[in-house]
């Protein structure tokens, strides 16, 4: 059967599992839209910058596990798209960004609208393809896919030039794919398991530090098995959360800048630092060479080149986080009782440094975040944007499965929680999503708004609202002598307003004892967004911090 | 140290640009770099020559297996290696020091490949100290231009890229 290409790539995407893209047209993608005006098999959300696209893209794939598609046209609609490739990337997030180029005469000409996306996007993406023919485009589709989901995840790019999508093919997808230079290991290598089970019985105070390969692998079940049958105490990095259920006696919760001060103190005491599906970043690491100073290091990750990178390590295992887990489990034999006085002190520290904030009369961010796990049971998919509202977030939301925690860990990208709410709300239906924000960084895609009006979708904006661009501010006061340069927002438009603007419900809260209330309003709205706007006191910290340079043991608590 | 690195790729677009991108985005040196095909045109194979320690040579070369379009990369040690680079040197010459001028290229078993009234054009395929030398003896006629393609490698045994193309990447 003869289809033009822009058919044939919506045939390749419906091969590929393919339910929804999230995009924006433009010129150059006039025939990928005029196809899928027809087209019944792919839903289409229409968002209002791409750059909502690419994030709700992300925010799908994040809480369904499966690959994130947006699509946007070239030149100023491909550039769009890279603050959310970028984010894709550093976190390892499947996603296929499709992108329109002008038509094959006009590229090299500084023509309208022309970009040179996989030359920008180069350094952003796992892989990219610039498509000229439309023969090409049922190949590269199949390849991308294949590319985005396998090995360490990440995003590609299909740039497809105008003409490539209008010339007529005779479709057939592939069966096989052909790249000879693409092979993931995932199977861990029988010596190196052997030798890190070995290490793991030894162990007099071991700790496993989880990252979000355990998520992407889907470890967590196995992870849990081997904390348990070892008796080996668990921290999880940002993107880790959810790995490993916070509320479990093991569990350490977060390390790093912002961790918490047992994680800290247990990762620098240790004497065996099991890293999984981790890659030992400075926000987790403080001061590297000071670093888990008495620890031997186990690292188990898919990508080769993170073994080594920033840390020298005694037992590199290059797999899949689940797969390596199981044979570890099937090796190691382990008297897990000789852990008691490790574990014992671990409590201890437990004890005497809990995560704590004031409780008065003042509405406090902490108090906020902390109800809206409470009156989610817990179940809710938490988004987050980026600074305090984060970490906040982080530490008191007790993220206890996988796919539950939506956060841009290595880009630490501004504006990304909204969208990406939207684009798990699309993928998990039926899920409460909530999306803790900041009033710096709502405002940076506040736009989506209308995409989530639109679709109906009953996203919970909370909004911790203080007036500043917080984190910034809060490093300011620590460390640039209380000089708030630009961080000051208290000038801010009313979000109330705004959000009813749009079309959503909107809730003000201003006292500690409304915050409750305010959500179980908002979880009973089922037909849009509702944006609560929390005042709370303006300059509250985050605590515990590791100041930039200085080891993960030498955080101020309070 | 200097490491001399043969990455074999597939030839498609963009993948010179993958790699030269690679070395400036993590902060690797490069020394010189040469491309061509090799005898199957759809595998080039680039000699990279690259300043760094043992570890950052091990992140080089993991950095660039995970370019989709790296097939095999070997870490060349010059006892195990060929090694060679081209230089084209053109010189001022006259009548007068003409025949000074071939005795030093005949010492360097290098060739006069253009002779033109006031200059020549000197071909040289060697190892890079031997040019380096070449030059110095030849800067007193005046180098007018000269051209230098970096240092192309081979293995000296058996393996060879074709045949290594089945060894799985580790």
């Amino acid at each position: 059967m003869q289809i033009i290409g822009a058919e044939a790539l919506l045939e390749s995407l419906k091969k590929e599992g393919v339910d929804v893209l999230f995009g924006y047209p433009g010129g150059a993608v006039l025939p990928i839209y005029d196809a899928l005006y027809k087209e019944k098999g792919l839903r289409h959300i229409l968002t209002r910058h791409e750059q909502g696209a690419a994030h709700a893209a992300d925010g799908y794939a994040r809480a369904t596990g499966r690959v994130g598609v947006c699509l946007a046209t070239s030149g100023p609609g491909a550039t769009n798209l890279t603050t959310g490739i970028a984010t894709a990337y550093m976190d390892s997030i499947p996603m296929v960004a499709i992108t329109g180029q002008v038509a094959t005469p006009l590229i090299g000409r500084d023509s309208f609208q022309e970009a040179d996306i996989t030359g920008i996007t180069q350094p952003i993406t796992k892989h990219n393809y610039l498509v000229k023919e439309a023969s090409d485009i049922p190949r590269v589709v199949k390849e991308s896919f294949h590319i985005a989901r396998t090995g360490r995840p990440g995003p590609v790019v299909i740039d497809i030039a105008k003409d490539a999508q209008a010339n007529k093919i005779e479709f057939k997808y592939p069966d096989k794919i052909n790249l000879p230079g693409y092979r993931p290991i995932t199977q861990g290598h029988s010596r190196q398991i052997k030798a890190a089970a070995k290490m793991i019985s030894i162990a007099q105070k071991p700790v496993i530090y989880a990252g979000g390969g355990v998520i992407t692998s889907g470890a967590a079940k196995e992870l849990k098995e081997l904390a348990e049958k070892c008796g080996i105490p668990v921290t999880t990095t940002l993107m880790g959360l959810g790995g490993f259920p916070d509320s479990h006696p093991l569990a350490l919760h977060m390390l790093g800048m912002h961790g918490t001060a047992y994680a800290n103190y247990a990762t620098q005491e240790c004497d065996l630092l099991i890293a999984i599906g981790a890659r030992f970043d400075d926000r987790v690491t403080g001061h590297l060479p000071t670093f888990a100073p008495h620890a031997k290091h186990i690292h188990i990750d898919i990508d080769p080149a993170e073994i080594g990178k920033n840390i020298c390590v005694d037992v590199p295992i290059v797999g899949d986080a689940k797969l390596v887990i199981k044979d570890l489990l099937a090796r190691i034999s382990i008297n897990k009782a000789k852990h008691a006085a490790w574990l014992e002190q671990i409590k201890e520290w437990k004890q005497k440094f809990p995560l704590a904030y004031k409780k008065d009369k003042v509405l406090r961010p902490q108090y906020v975040v902390e109800m809206i796990y409470a009156v989610t049971d817990g179940d809710a998919i938490i988004c987050t944007e980026v600074g305090q509202n984060q970490m906040w977030a982080a530490q008191y939301c007790k993220v206890n499965k996988p796919r539950k925690w939506i956060s841009s860990g290595g880009l630490g990208t501004m504006g990304f929680g909204f969208p990406a709410a939207i684009g798990a709300q699309v993928g998990k239906p039926d899920a409460v999503v909530f999306d803790i924000a900041g009033d710096g960084s709502i405002q940076m895609n506040i736009q989506e708004m209308a995409t989530a009006v639109n679709n109906k979708l009953p996203i919970k904006i909370a909004v911790l609202d203080n007036g500043y661009l917080g984190m910034v501010r809060q490093w300011q006061e620590m460390l640039y002598g209380k000089r708030y340069s630009h961080t000051n927002i208290d000038n801010n438009p009313d979000l109330v307003k705004i959000a009813e603007a749009f079309g959503a419900a909107a809730i003000r809260v201003k006292k500690t004892e409304d915050v409750k209330k305010a959500l179980l309003e908002s979880l009973k709205i089922k037909d849009r967004p509702v944006l609560l706007d929390f005042i709370v006191c303006r300059e509250e910290n985050v605590f515990p911090f590791v100041p930039p340079g200085q080891a993960i043991n030498e955080m101020l608590i309070d | 140290m200097k490491h001399t690195i043969s990455v074999i790729v597939e030839n498609k677009p963009g993948v010179l640009h993958r790699v030269a991108g690679l070395f400036s985005r993590r902060g690797f040196n490069i020394e010189s770099l040469a491309v061509g095909e090799t005898q199957d045109p759809a595998i080039s194979r680039m000699t990279i020559v690259a300043e760094g320690d043992e570890q950052t040579l091990e992140q080089i070369i993991k950095q660039l297996y995970k370019q989709i379009d790296t097939l095999r990369i070997f870490d060349l040690s010059p006892e195990q290696a060929v090694e060679r680079e081209l230089a084209l040197i053109k010189i001022a010459a006259s009548e007068k020091t003409r025949s000074e001028i071939t005795q030093i290229v005949d010492i360097f078993k290098a060739r006069i490949v253009d002779v033109a009234q006031d200059s020549i054009i000197i071909e040289i395929s060697s190892e890079k100290e031997k040019i380096n030398d070449l030059q110095k003896m030849l800067e007193k006629f005046g180098i007018l231009e000269l051209v230098r393609t970096g240092k192309i490698a081979l293995q000296r045994s058996s393996l060879t890229c074709q045949s290594s193309l089945s060894v799985l990447k580790f």
